[in-house]
């Protein structure tokens, strides 16, 4: 059962896979072991990158192939939902129209730019995908009309997902059973099947092409292999898991907007989630998206603290200054690209046999 | 003579820039035989073999298979028509075990590279008959092993591992025990000699080998700056003025 559920492929070595039961169980427990609004906003947020991050590193780490149009389709996948929401009012109708008419953009987007360009050379496709992404942001934020411009929209979720819905009158382990609480769920099983699924494609046949592409798409194509359809689609298929995300998260939140789906600063966060976690490994996504997020929403705090514990001594609380967080941060990245090159779930597995 | 040939190229030539590196090259290949080549480094050789399968576009004449052109298919449709290729630079999958690497050639020319939602590890059928392939060039004991960290030796028998997974109509063996060690040598050269034994299948060898070349070829084809200088019986060709002088004559020593 866990070994078809996970496609045979374990997170190997003992740290490994006690991060990975931590990881998991804090995720699946977060409304009752860290209540509050925030701790549950940074769970979702977790949960809805891994997918994101996951499906990056099907291109990535799989295939080996650089696109710097991810956050587009995670775009595509936010605004999909957020127009229909807002337009047609709150209901599963309209999310559901909004995922498939989004996957449908998305899918056809990614075909259509694997097809021109996929058969160049690596850093020429990454270009295609850079402009692509680019005008489709300048798009976004100049048809205001359709999608709130710079400012984004705001809409309402179906009733269920709310706050102001109650699943039992009784608190629950101290935690009022809400809307919220339903949302978080909805985010946690889809966004577990998400990622199940896609351990499963890259433990596949398909997936052990793809594989065999980024490890020598010359010889993969000696054996017979159009190594530009496996190309193709796995780009479709990082898209339409990207597009996926989007959707949950237009969910979550209640607001789409530019800053949180389709800025630049995104498509470098993914990046550095994969790298973090280990590209290539599939688990490489829940352990660079929790560190990473949790850093994010939780650096700035500890930093807060450390600079006032140092407020007597010169120069170092400045340096702790919580305005500085991103300088310790890009420190962290540095330290552990230097360190673990394959990531942390690579440098804690050992997978090279003599 | 075309008619039943299972390969043949007509005035095959490529450019690069000004030189000329395959030249005209018309030459058929009978079905279960096996034709050596040879010819002094650089002669186009490999680059012949790049024409035939896919790697390089002809800047003219044609390749036909069974009769078929195939001048204009890419690299893997030709493999998937039946030209089967060893590469002369090993040219493997190297951060992948030396079973995969053979496990991918057998489930390539299954076709079942399409299927995304069940495990490749439960098509066993593919993974016996990639141990079967392991066995035949005795690497059955290295099976886990990640190709990269390989001696060389090994290496090259997992390239030619990987030609035989594909079980190809034509084979082509570029200089395939160049860097072997003395004991390697016969497991690839008894395999070769097995193959035209069966005599299912056209083989195609690049050897600098001399003795090899004699004992194993029906016939012999010598390439020299680009152009077929001489084609015919190994005995023959190898006395002709031509090849002594072309080939033979300089740096012979080391070659024969
Ligand atoms: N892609 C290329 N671009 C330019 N020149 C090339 C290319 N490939 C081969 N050549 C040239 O074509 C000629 C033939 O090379 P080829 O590799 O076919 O020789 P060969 O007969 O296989 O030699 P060897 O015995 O050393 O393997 C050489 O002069 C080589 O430099
Ligand atoms: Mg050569």
């Amino acid at each position: 059962m866990v070994r078809w559920l996970l496609s045979g492929d374990y997170p190997r070595g003992l740290a490994l896979n006690l991060g990975i039961a931590a990881i998991v169980l804090a995720l699946l427990f977060a409304p009752f072991l860290f209540p509050g609004t925030r701790a549950l906003n940074t769970a979702a947020t977790i949960c809805i990158f891994i997918v994101l991050v996951a499906s990056y590193d099907l291109l990535l780490g799989y295939t080996g192939i650089v696109s710097f149009a991810h956050t587009m389709f995670y775009g595509i996948g936010a605004y999909g939902v957020a127009i229909l929401l807002q337009r047609y009012g709150a209901s599963w109708g309209a999310v559901f129209a909004g995922l498939g008419f989004g996957l449908a953009v998305s899918v056809l987007l990614a075909f259509v730019i694997g097809l021109f360009s996929l058969r160049v050379k690596a850093i020429f496709f990454a270009m295609v995908t850079l402009a692509v992404a680019s005008a489709f942001a300048i798009l976004a934020s100049q048809l205001s009309g359709l999608t709130g411009g710079e400012d984004g929209l705001t809409y309402r979720v179906p009733r269920m997902l709310t706050p102001a819905f109650r699943l039992m009158d009784e608190q629950l382990l101290g935690v009022t059973m809400n809307g919220r609480i339903i949302a978080y769920y909805l985010v946690f099983v889809v966004s577990a099947v998400a990622f199940l699924v896609m351990m499963r494609i890259v433990n596949s046949p398909f997936g052990r092409v793809l594989a065999s592409i980024r490890e020598n798409a010359f010889r993969a194509e000696a054996l017979g292999v159009r190594t530009v359809v496996y190309r193709s689609l796995a780009s479709c298929l990082a898209a339409g898991f990207a597009t996926l995300a989007g959707a949950l998260m237009a969910l979550w939140l209640r607001y789409t907007g530019p800053d949180v789906t389709l800025s630049f600063t995104i498509m470098v966060d993914i990046l550095l989630m994969v790298v973090i976690g280990g590209m290539g490994t599939m688990y490489g996504a829940i352990v660079g998206a929790a560190a990473f997020i949790l850093a994010q929403n939780y650096l700035k705090d500890l930093m807060g603290h450390m600079a006032e514990a140092t407020a007597g001594i010169p120069v170092l609380p400045d340096l702790l200054h919580p305005d500085r967080w991103l300088l310790w941060l890009g420190l962290l990245f540095i330290l552990s690209v230097y360190f673990f090159p394959t990531g942390i779930v690579g440098r804690l597995r050992k997978s090279r046999q003599a | 003579m075309q008619g039943d040939a299972a390969l043949a190229t007509e005035g095959l030539t490529i450019r690069f820039g000004g030189h000329v590196a395959v030249n005209n090259v018309t030459c058929s290949f009978r079905p279960g035989t096996l034709t050596a080549i040879v010819g002094p480094n650089g002669a186009g050789k490999t680059t012949y073999f790049n024409l035939i399968s896919g790697q390089l576009r002809a800047s003219a004449g044609r390749v036909l298979l069974n009769g078929r052109d195939v001048t204009r298919e890419g690299a893997a449709a030709r493999t998937q028509a039946g030209i089967g290729r060893a590469f002369q630079l090993t040219n493997l999958f190297p951060e992948l075990s030396v079973r995969e690497n053979i496990r991918l050639a057998v489930q390539a020319r299954h076709r079942r590279g399409l299927n995304l939602l069940s495990m490749a590890e439960s098509h066993g059928d593919l993974i016996a008959e990639a141990d079967g392939y392991l066995e035949a060039v005795s690497m059955a004991h290295r099976a886990d092993a990640t190709v990269a960290l390989l001696p060389h030796g090994d290496q090259r028998k997992l390239e030619v591992g990987l030609l035989l997974a594909l079980e190809p109509e034509v084979m082509m063996f570029d200089e395939p025990t160049a860097g072997m060690s003395v004991d390697e040598v016969p497991v690839i050269l008894d395999l070769i000699a097995r193959i035209r034994a069966e005599g299912k299948r056209t083989v195609l060898l690049v050897e600098h080998k001399m003795d090899v070349v004699r004992s194993l070829a029906d016939r012999i084809v010598v390439l020299h700056n680009g152009y077929l200088v001489a084609d015919g019986d190994p005995a023959e060709v190898i006395a002709s003025p031509i090849v002594q002088e072309a080939y033979l004559g300089v740096g012979a020593s080391q070659h024969v």
